[in-house]
Formats: C-alpha cells, sequence, structure tokens
C-alpha cells in the first residue's frame, strides 16, 4: 500500500465466514450518497475497478460502508486489509438513488413494502430499511441464505425493520426453503399483504422471487450488479435488457422494474468473465484462468 | 537532399510491432529533425499557422531548432499548447497545418508534426518546463474533466495565475488520452503523464475519483466550495450501439471498453488485474480512429482481426496514417459491408455475424455518397469477438444535474464558440462535451478560448 492513499479504512468487522464489513474515509461520497447507490473501489495501482454498493454512511464522520465477499482474487485480497490500510481509489456515489427515496411521503404511506435479501445482497437491503424507518415507515424483511452461517447484519436489520424473517436453505436456522418459499408463507398463511416488494441478492434469486411476485401481482425492484468497469457510463460492459431497452446498469440503475429484467441474458453476461468459455479464451490468451470478482461477492 | 522531400521518420517493423505495445513511430533524431526544420522557409505569411486551431507559431518553433536552440523552441510552443508531445502525436496535421504548407505545392510538406513532438520529446528528456506564472490572483477556478480540453483550460487559467483544481471522474488524469488512444499510438508513462505533470508544475491541482453530478454538483462547487467559475471539459464518453439482434451475446464489446480495459486498466500486462476476452476472430464495426485503434490493439492480442465498414476506403473517417498502419499490420478491411445480425451459439457467446454487402448510391446530406444494400449479397463471417465503434456521445451526468445548463438534442452542452460561455452564468464548456466526438486539437482550442473567457468574465465580475 503506498502512502499518498486516502482511503482509509476506519473500521473492519467479519459479518461470517468470508464476509466482511468496511468502514472506508471517503468524506464526499458520503456526503451526497443515498441508499440504491454504489461505489467503486481500486486496492492499489494494478487492481480491478470493483463495484460495491453502499451498505451504510456517516456523512458527519464523512465515511462510507461496504460489504463484501472474499471469493475472487481481488476481493480476497481486499480482506486482507486491516483498520488503518487505505484503497488506492473509492469513486462514487454511483447509479441511481432507490426509487423510494424520491417517492411522495402520500405513496409512502400507503404502501406496505417487504424487502428480500439474499446472502451478500442483505448489504444494500439494510440502508433502504434504515432509511425507511428514519423517516417513519415500517418495513418487513426476509434475510435469507445457504445456512446459518451465512445470515449476516440481523441485528442490525431488527433494530430497523418490523419484522425481520430468516429463512435457510438447510433450515440450520429460522425458515426451512429458499427466500420464495418464505414469501409464499408470509402471504398465503400469514394473511400478509404487500404492494412492493424489493428483492436484492444474487442473480437467480432475483429472478425466481420476479417470476412469484408476477404471479402474486406484486411491483417488484431489484438491483442489478453485471460486470462494470468504469461505472460512468462509458464503457457499456454494464448493459441489461430492460423490457425492449437496453439500458446501463451504471447509469441508468442499478436498481430497476424486476418485472423487465431480461436475467438469463443478465446471468450469461455476468459469467463472461468466470465461464468455461470465457476463462477459456483467457487461457489460450493469457495461459492463466481470470476471476472476475464482480458477481461472486453476491453469489450465495 | 532533395528539399521537396521530407525526411522520413522511422518506425517500428509492421511485423514486430503487430506482436508488441511499444509505439510504431520512431520520431525524428536531433539530426533528422534539423534537417527537417530547414525545409521550412520561414513565410512571412504563414498558411500553416492559419491550419493550427490554436495558432502555433509554427515558424517560430521551427526556427529555433535550426539555430539549435530547443529549449527556446520549446517555449515556444509551450506558450500556445499545454500537451505538446501529445499533438505532434495524434494531431490530424495532414489537414491542418501541413496542408495548408506552402512547400506542399510543389512537393511533402514540411513535418509540422513530427518536428512538434521533437521538441517536446527533447524538453521531457532534458526535464524542461514550461514556464511557471508569476502572480497568482487566488481566485479558484473548478475544471471538470482531466481530458486534452480540461488540461488545456486549467493550464492556461493556471498561467494567468488562477488557483485551479481539475475534477476527473476516472482514477487516472488525460480522458481518452488515458483511456482511449492506445500505448502503440501516445505511450502513457513517457508522453501523456509527463505532460500532465507539466500542467500540474503551473500549480493545477487534480483530484481524481470525483463524479459531477454525482460526488459533488456545480452549485455545491460554485456555492459552498468557493469556485467563481467552472469549465466543464466532460467529453463524448457514452458509447453507441447499432440496435441489431445479438448485440449483448457475450463477447460484443463496444470500443470504448475494449480499449478501457486494455489502456486504462492495462489488461495487457499481466501483472494487473483487469481480464480482457482478446478473441481469436473479432470484427471491429466502423471505421473511425477508434475502430483502427480497437483494430489494431486486438491485433497485438493475437486475433485475425476484420474491420466492418459500410461505405468505401476513401469515405474512411480515420486518418490516413492509421489506416496505413493498421492495413501493414496485417488489419483486413471489409469494406462496403453492413452488419445485420450477431450470431450467438447456445452458451450465449458471439458465433459469427450476418452482413450485407453494400454499395454507394447518390451522395446525402453529409456529402458522402449514401451506402445501399446490394440485393443478395448476405453472408456470414465467423468471429468469437465484435466490437462496436459507431461513436459516442455526451454522458447526461452534468446536464441533468445542473439547472439552467442548457443542451442540444444530441446532449452536447450548448456553448458560445468564442468564449465558451453556456447558458449559465459562470459557468463555460469545450471540447467533446460541446462538440460531439471531435479530435484533441480542437478540444485544447475550446479549453484555451473558455480560458480567456473565464479571465474576462472574472475581470469584469
Ligand atoms: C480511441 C480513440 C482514438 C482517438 N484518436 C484521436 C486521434 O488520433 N487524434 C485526435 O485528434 N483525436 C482522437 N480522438 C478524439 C479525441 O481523443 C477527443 O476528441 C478528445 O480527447 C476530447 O477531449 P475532451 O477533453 O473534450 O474529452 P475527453 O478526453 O473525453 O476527457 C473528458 C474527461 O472528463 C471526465 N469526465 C466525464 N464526465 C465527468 C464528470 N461528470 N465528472 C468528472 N469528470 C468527468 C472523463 O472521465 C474524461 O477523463 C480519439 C478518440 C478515441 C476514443
Ligand atoms: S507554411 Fe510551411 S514553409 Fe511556411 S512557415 Fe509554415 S511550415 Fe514553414
Ligand atoms: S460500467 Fe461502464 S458503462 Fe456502466
Amino acid at each position: 500500500m503506498a502512502e499518498n492513499y486516502i482511503y482509509t479504512v476506519m473500521k473492519k468487522e467479519s459479518l461470517a465466514n468470508s464476509i466482511y464489513l468496511m468502514d472506508v474515509k471517503a468524506p464526499r461520497v458520503a456526503k451526497n450518497c443515498y441508499p440504491g447507490q454504489f461505489v467503486i473501489v481500486k486496492m492499489d495501482e494494478k487492481g480491478e475497478r470493483i463495484p460495491l454498493t453502499i451498505c451504510d454512511y456517516d456523512r458527519e464522520v464523512g465515511t462510507v460502508t461496504i460489504v463484501f465477499q472474499a471469493i475472487g482474487t481481488s476481493t480476497k485480497l481486499m480482506a486482507q486489509y486491516e483498520v488503518g490500510d487505505a484503497f488506492r481509489d473509492f469513486t462514487g456515489p454511483l447509479g441511481c438513488k432507490s426509487e423510494l427515496i424520491d417517492m411522495s411521503m402520500d405513496e409512502l404511506s400507503k404502501k406496505k413494502i417487504l424487502f428480500v435479501a439474499g446472502g451478500v445482497g442483505t448489504a444494500p437491503v439494510y440502508p433502504q430499511v434504515k432509511w425507511m424507518k428514519e423517516n417513519g415507515y415500517n418495513v418487513d424483511c426476509i434475510i435469507g441464505a445457504r445456512n446459518k452461517e451465512l445470515i449476516i447484519l440481523e441485528d442490525r436489520m431488527k433494530e430497523y425493520a418490523e419484522n425481520v424473517y430468516i429463512t435457510t436453505d438447510d433450515g440450520s436456522y429460522g425458515f426451512k426453503g429458499n427466500v420464495n418459499e418464505c414469501i409464499k408463507d408470509l402471504v398465503h398463511n400469514q394473511g400478509k399483504h404487500y404492494d412492493l416488494v424489493i428483492a436484492i441478492g444474487p442473480m437467480i434469486m432475483m429472478k425466481f422471487v420476479c417470476i412469484l411476485t408476477k404471479e402474486l401481482g406484486i411491483k417488484t425492484i431489484v438491483s442489478m450488479n453485471p460486470v462494470m468497469v468504469d461505472g460512468t457510463g462509458m464503457c457499456g460492459a454494464c448493459r441489461l435488457s430492460i423490457g425492449n431497452e437496453v439500458k446501463f446498469a451504471c447509469v441508468d440503475g442499478p436498481e430497476f422494474d424486476g418485472h423487465l429484467v431480461n436475467f438469463d441474458e443478465a446471468m450469461k453476461r455476468s459469467q463472461m468473465y468466470k465461464s468455461e468459455e470465457g476463462k477459456k479464451v483467457l487461457r489460450e490468451k493469457e495461459g492463466a484462468t481470470h476471476h472476475h470478482i464482480l458477481c461472486e461477492c453476491h453469489e450465495k | 537532399m532533395d528539399v521537396l522531400k521530407k525526411v522520413p521518420v522511422r518506425e517500428q517493423d509492421p511485423k514486430v510491432r503487430a506482436t508488441n505495445f511499444e509505439e510504431v513511430c520512431y520520431g525524428y533524431n536531433m539530426e533528422e529533425a534539423k534537417e527537417e526544420a530547414s525545409r521550412c522557409i520561414q513565410c512571412k505569411n504563414p498558411k500553416c499557422v492559419t491550419g493550427c486551431p490554436v495558432s502555433i507559431d509554427i515558424p517560430g518553433f521551427i526556427k529555433e531548432i535550426v539555430n539549435n536552440d530547443i529549449e527556446a523552441s520549446f517555449q515556444i510552443l509551450s506558450k500556445y499548447s499545454s500537451l505538446p508531445a501529445v499533438c505532434g502525436r495524434v494531431c490530424p496535421q495532414e489537414s491542418q497545418c501541413e496542408q495548408r504548407c506552402i512547400r506542399g505545392i510543389k512537393g511533402d510538406p514540411v513535418s509540422v508534426g513530427k518536428l512538434e513532438r521533437f521538441t517536446a520529446d527533447w524538453a521531457r528528456e532534458h526535464k524542461i518546463t514550461p514556464q511557471k506564472p508569476k502572480e497568482l490572483n487566488g481566485i479558484k477556478v473548478a475544471v471538470i474533466g482531466a481530458g486534452p480540453a480540461g488540461l488545456t483550460c486549467a493550464g492556461d487559467l493556471a498561467k494567468m495565475g488562477y488557483d485551479v483544481t481539475i475534477f476527473e471522474a476516472l482514477h487516472e488524469p488525460g480522458g481518452v488520452l488515458v483511456y482511449g488512444i492506445p500505448e502503440f499510438r501516445l505511450p502513457k508513462e513517457a508522453v501523456v503523464k509527463a505532460e500532465i505533470e507539466n500542467v500540474k508544475s503551473l500549480g493545477v491541482k487534480i483530484e481524481t475519483n470525483v463524479v459531477i453530478g454525482k460526488s459533488t454538483t456545480i452549485d455545491e462547487l460554485m456555492d459552498e466550495e468557493g469556485f467563481e467559475a467552472v469549465f466543464i471539459g466532460s467529453g463524448a464518453g457514452l458509447p453507441k450501439f447499432m440496435g441489431i439482434p445479438g448485440e449483448n451475446a457475450n463477447g460484443v464489446f463496444s470500443a470504448n471498453e475494449y480499449l478501457t480495459r486494455n489502456n486504462l486498466m492495462k489488461a495487457f500486462d499481466k501483472s494487473y488485474d483487469t481480464p480482457i476476452i482478446a478473441g481469436k476472430k473479432v470484427a471491429v464495426v466502423g471505421g473511425g480512429n477508434v475502430a483502427m485503434d480497437a483494430a489494431r490493439t486486438a491485433l497485438r492480442l493475437g486475433a485475425t482481426v476484420y474491420i466492418v465498414y459500410r461505405r468505401s476506403e476513401t469515405e474512411l473517417p480515420a486518418r490516413i496514417e492509421e489506416v496505413h498502419h493498421a492495413k501493414e499490420e496485417g488489419v483486413i478491411l471489409k469494406l462496403l459491408t453492413n452488419p445485420k445480425e450477431i450470431l450467438v451459439n447456445e452458451n450465449g457467446w458471439v458465433s459469427g455475424m450476418r452482413c450485407v454487402e453494400m454499395e454507394l448510391g447518390e451522395p446525402d446530406l453529409s456529402g458522402r455518397r449514401k451506402p445501399i444494400e446490394k440485393e443478395d449479397s448476405e453472408f456470414i463471417l465467423e468471429l468469437d469477438t465484435v466490437i462496436m465503434s459507431l461513436g459516442t456521445s455526451p454522458n447526461p451526468l452534468i446536464s441533468s444535474t445542473t439547472k439552467g445548463l442548457d443542451t442540444n438534442k444530441y446532449r452536447c452542452i450548448i456553448a458560445d464558440e468564442e468564449t465558451g460561455l453556456t447558458s449559465r452564468e459562470g459557468v463555460f464548456a469545450g471540447g467533446d462535451a460541446v462538440t460531439g466526438a471531435a479530435t484533441v486539437i480542437l478540444a485544447m482550442g475550446a479549453g484555451k478560448a473558455a480560458a480567456v473567457g473565464i479571465d474576462k468574465y472574472l475581470k469584469s465580475k
């Protein structure tokens, strides 16, 4: 780490096995960021530009909280950073703030909202839930993961959500089943009614939540995490098909109407540097396997 | 010596350079530069200067080369240009200064660009820096974007004594010079970085990782941070796509993405972490400088490369020198060819491109002959990678977050050509953000004009 790096890690916490939370000093970002937006971090001279959703911020202290799972080469290196270490670059806030932030009070008070958080996707859900509570609205939240060890931010979420439902695939904690089974349980068995679902997690989870909520007739917003390079609309790597249009997730998103997203295409694209075919192309070229860290941090 | 002929410039052998990222053109040495400089007849009424968007005193700097005072030659250049080593390499001299040179009537024009490069390179190697401002006035001016327009405007304002800060969205300053134009045409460390250091040596501060419109806004800069004027030089970065089927398949990239991965993120250098899928059989769609750069980059990464362009060679918008270099290196031109669809395999990857042959019809509004499809001429080009290079437009990030800043239907910021003034008081703009994608020197010219405009505005306030 070079001495002139200014984006210092002020706090580091391990949330679960290989999932970390960090508060990073970045006053310009902290001053103007909102739930729903993301940052791009670059560890050092030779590092990749890594997009990470903003998990929290403290405008007074000038810090921004990020959460990541150490799976790829870059995120594993990031996990080795300790308090006092610093990133070379930390850009943001990028993307649009969550739709909720600009909704009128009137509209919000009429809506019953369910947040659905999957794995590391719990991190970007958290600031939205917090923002809702701080503005006087009660919301429900499902946190889903493969097993108990991978459930994160439960206590923090409970501070701000009216009801938090935990669900694990293996039943090691809370409800047994995936988030969809949990949603069905709430709606069908517990008489819950929702007007809006905000689902953030692995793409495959968001895809299936959207199929379900379409059946249930509940509008659903998802947060997309495609491959990105610049994050300012300059490269088009992050493009997605939304309805009949092509949108750039970094400037038009990252949140979109989930019922319009072409998830199959998005999932294929996010495999570009990870799939066998992509790796083969890279191997032939580079003699080594490259991992793209982007979506791995949202994999369960 | 035949005075009608220019002194040839040494270049890397095409076969060798097609496999590396080192600079293609070696430039003149002292002897060659002097010989070429002596071909300039020092016109009383130099036509070359009228062809230069920033009116460099061309006979002036050339004369000092003949006089063997390269430092003086550099100080003349740096009065007009903050980036002479860049301009000497990438300006389209053939349609500007050199096109008007008197020598060109009966022979080769003087190689103004190569001489400019010589002087600037010599000065850098001898650690000569531009003259610093004499007096500082402490008035704060913000410049958005560290491309050629922003760097020039900032440098000129600093020379006038202003306290200038550039805000740049990316992690490196330079704009297209660092993310777009490849290493083999414009070395990043040796040339671009050094010229940016020169701008900094004038007192200009550069804050990277600040996206205006997101991290902060023009209003905040003026109301809270005390900037009395703002120059927007945010470029035209938004890539266009064709809108044909298959365009979102894996293996389809915008030229900006492909070039950014390789230039800014240095994917070609294995010690950097960013990957690039170089491809084995690559088609670059488009015919401008950007297309040539993408094609020659793919070639160096080991691919067979086609340029797919719907008009003929004479209409190619790229500089002649670049087309010539691309052909020499082995890029295959598929002219009068238009893509209809990108074919995709079962795993979502590009497998080919369905194309149609074109012929040229009547001239259209742009004066160029309009390409029309030939009947029954469809064919399939087998490929694994497609790079779309269809032009770019300005990013709406700034215009959409700045009240009262007018744009035209192409999202270009509307600014007065002479002063750079926009519809917002105290806010000036220039370069690609105003004109749409153009050239380095035009962006610099706009930055220069705006520096004068800003100075006048602040003095009259
Ligand atoms: C591949 C390629 C090859 C080219 N080859 C040539 C050539 O050979 N000769 C030639 O003359 N021209 C060439 N051009 C064109 C030339 O590079 C541009 O016309 C020129 O760079 C425009 O300068 P600019 O300063 O207006 O914008 P840019 O160089 O685009 O710089 C704009 C800067 O602003 C930053 N920015 C954007 N938005 C924001 C924001 N909201 N906040 C903060 N910063 C922001 C960007 O990150 C960028 O660094 C080429 C272009 C490309 C892409
Ligand atoms: S027109 Fe040509 S010969 Fe005349 S001053 Fe300019 S470069 Fe020299
Ligand atoms: S990440 Fe480059 S355009 Fe979105």
